[in-house]
């Protein structure tokens, strides 16, 4: 199924399959890691639109609430 | 002289791997962007001198970012690439040094933190992945000093290998390098993982923020109160207040050495918080009012920084402050600045966009009070309990919101999005604990103290050249009707512009009520920061700009000051 990062439920795995945004923000994101292909487990979420935090490989990221919403990614059932 | 860079991301312990090279102590903490400007330093190896550049963490070379733009540049003036990585975090940080390695420079890479990887359950073939990059590969322990020997045995052999990656297919490399040289077994999490998620979760992140704040509060009360009152005002009360007794007889009162040495005597008593004597007031606030606290504060700052709660702190407070138009990082100069203004505004560089830069530093310059002042308006207004004291702070964190609202309106630009990497908890080294605490006390008394003697000296001067009155004459409208205060209190007011814990202190003689302290321990943080901090910022943002802070910080202080005189 696909969802956005802001969609997933904490400890749930998907594989990013879509970045919405700028060629500097993708990027950002790859050399962090964070690239079409590469699984990532969300972790937490803030209440109000507040930041997520992912894991990618050994690392974890704090995302603010848009970057959040333009990663996309499909999750298993 | 051959010039070595140390280059890597970010918090992956390049300033650690600098101080044991070069001897230099530099402050190191685990949250990315710790470094922000560049430090140099030299060591010598085999009889040559060869100097290092601790250059600031970055992602990749590509000049996305300031910091990135600065490293790629500094990049073409080196010889020598030391590549610092995180060993625990293999595949993300060889994109640099793949990235480093096209650029054709020798490189040696270093493996840090490689302690780590047998807890996290990762294998590395360390030969593997030096044939594979075809430049030698280091495993080290920096902060024990593990590895340090053995990379500066095998410098010599850095050497340049062009391995051919474009940008498309890097990650594919990465890939297949990371497939050969890493195995990862799994394993439970550990009691520090789970302490992550669990300060990160809202329903319990925030309530165990709350108790790290009180925890902390307790700490600095508990060391500072402790060692003044059994330590430090025991040592002058009983030590230094009969010698420097003894050399009052010798000079005599109303001489004017003894003026300024010694001060006035309170019914023929030395008074340390009031005499106003070099060897009186100028060394008891340094040592036995402000010295205490500061080195309570860098106590526990010092721990927070080094166990990665700081970046967690971050992320929960930034829901709240991206609605003022900041981001959850600028946390860490408000906390750098509760200790000293300086190193606050300087921090302000880890943030891309000036605008955040400048907001932050001029809410921090404005709204947070630096450890010697807060020391100080402790030791005035503690007696009160806590309503002398509640006045004060309470007054400033609600400028601070106002300001910061007022600032999202009036200074157009975007809230930028939090962004960052998160490191894991780590169990602080009591050594780097230690050594920080140390270059930082260090500081304040080598930079700080000479200052403090320096105000307590234009205080004589300016009383004795009758400045004081001149301008309390002059200033009394603004002083009296506004804020209330009496006509001497400009005095603490020009001697602010130079050390603020020495304008606090003259407060002390001039018998004011709680009110009355209360409107000036606000007033004398808002209205100017100290010389100091202003000419680190002046530096950063340009004249142009700080002259709208400064008289923006004036109509703050006289608005607060003038409010709390009508209110209270």
């Amino acid at each position: 199924m696909l969802k956005r990062i802001i969609d997933m439920k904490p400890n749930e795995a998907g594989t990013v399959t879509r970045i919405d945004g700028g060629y500097g923000l993708i990027r950002r994101l790859e050399t962090m890691g964070v690239r079409p292909g590469v699984v990532i487990v969300k972790r937490t979420s803030q209440p109000l639109r507040g930041p997520v935090t992912i894991q990618v490989h050994g690392t974890e990221l704090a995302l603010g609430f848009g970057i959040a919403c333009r990663i996309h990614v499909e999750v298993g059932e | 002289m051959k010039r070595i860079l140390l280059m890597g991301n970010p918090n992956v312990g390049k300033s650690v791997v600098f101080s044991r090279l070069t001897g230099a102590r530099v402050i190191a903490s685990n949250y990315p962007g710790t470094t922000v400007g560049f430090t140099k330093g030299t060591f010598t190896l085999n009889g040559d001198c060869l100097e290092v550049v601790d250059v600031p963490g970055v992602y990749s070379l590509e000049p996305t970012s300031k910091a990135e733009e600065v490293a790629t540049e500094m990049l073409t003036e080196g010889d020598l690439v030391i590549n610092v990585l995180d060993a625990t975090n293999l595949e993300r940080n060889l994109y640099l040094t793949l990235q480093l390695l096209q650029s054709g420079k020798p490189v040696i890479a270093v493996l840090n933190m490689f302690d780590e990887t047998k807890h996290k359950g990762i294998e590395i073939d360390v030969g593997r992945l030096e044939s594979l990059l075809g430049v030698p590969v280091v495993p080290t322990c920096a902060l024990s000093g593990e590895g340090v020997k053995a990379l500066l045995l095998r410098m010599r052999e850095a050497r340049s290998n062009t391995l051919q990656s474009d940008d498309g297919t890097r990650w594919c490399h990465i890939g297949e390098i990371v497939q050969q040289v890493q195995r990862i077994t799994h394993r439970h999490h550990t009691l520090l993982e789970k302490l992550a998620d669990f300060s990160l979760h809202p329903w319990s992140g925030i309530p165990f923020s709350v108790f790290v704040a009180f925890a902390c509060f307790a700490v600095i009360r508990l060391v500072g109160e402790g060692m003044i009152g059994y330590v430090l005002d025991p040592l002058f009360e009983h030590c230094w207040g009969p010698l420097v007794m003894k050399l009052s007889h010798l000079l005599g009162q109303g001489t004017f050495l003894h003026d300024l040495l010694i001060g006035g005597l309170a019914e023929g008593k030395i008074d340390f918080k009031q005499s106003m004597g070099l060897l009186t007031t100028g060394l008891y606030v340094p040592f036995a009012m402000v010295l205490p606290y500061i080195l309570a504060f860098y106590l526990v700052l010092s721990i927070l920084e080094d166990t990665g709660y700081l970046p967690r702190l971050g992320v929960l407070m930034d829901t709240f402050m991206h609605r003022l138009g900041l981001h959850g990082l600028t946390i860490i100069p408000m906390l750098l600045g509760l200790g000293c203004k300086v190193p606050g505004a300087l921090s302000t560089r880890v943030f891309e966009a000036k605008r955040q830069r400048f907001i932050s530093a001029i809410l921090m310059a404005i709204c947070v009070p630096c450890m010697a002042q807060t020391a100080m308006v402790i030791g005035l207004l503690g007696r009160f309990g806590a309503a002398g004291l509640v006045p004060v702070f309470g007054t400033l964190a609600v400028l601070w919101i106002i300001l910061a609202s007022m600032f999202k309106v009036l200074i157009p630009g975007e809230a930028p999005e939090i962004f960052l990497e998160i490191p894991p908890y780590r169990i602080p080294s009591v050594r780097a604990v230690a050594q920080k605490l140390w270059l930082r006390t260090r500081q304040f008394i080598v930079e700080a103290v000479p200052y403090v003697l320096l105000g307590v000296l234009i205080v004589n001067l300016l009383y004795s050249l009758r400045v004081i009155q001149t301008f309390g004459h002059l200033a009394s409208p603004v002083l009296t009707n506004i804020l209330g205060l009496p006509d001497e209190a400009i005095g603490a007011l020009l001697v602010g512009f130079l050390r603020k814990d020495v304008a606090v202190g003259m407060l002390a003689p001039m018998g004011l009520s709680m009110k009355q302290l209360v409107v000036a321990s606000v007033v004398l943080v808002t209205y100017f920061p100290c010389i100091a901090t202003f000419v680190v910022l002046l530096r950063e943002f340009g004249f142009r700009h700080m002259l709208k802070a400064a008289a923006l910080m004036v109509l703050v202080a006289l608005t607060a000051g003038g409010f709390l005189n009508v209110v209270m």
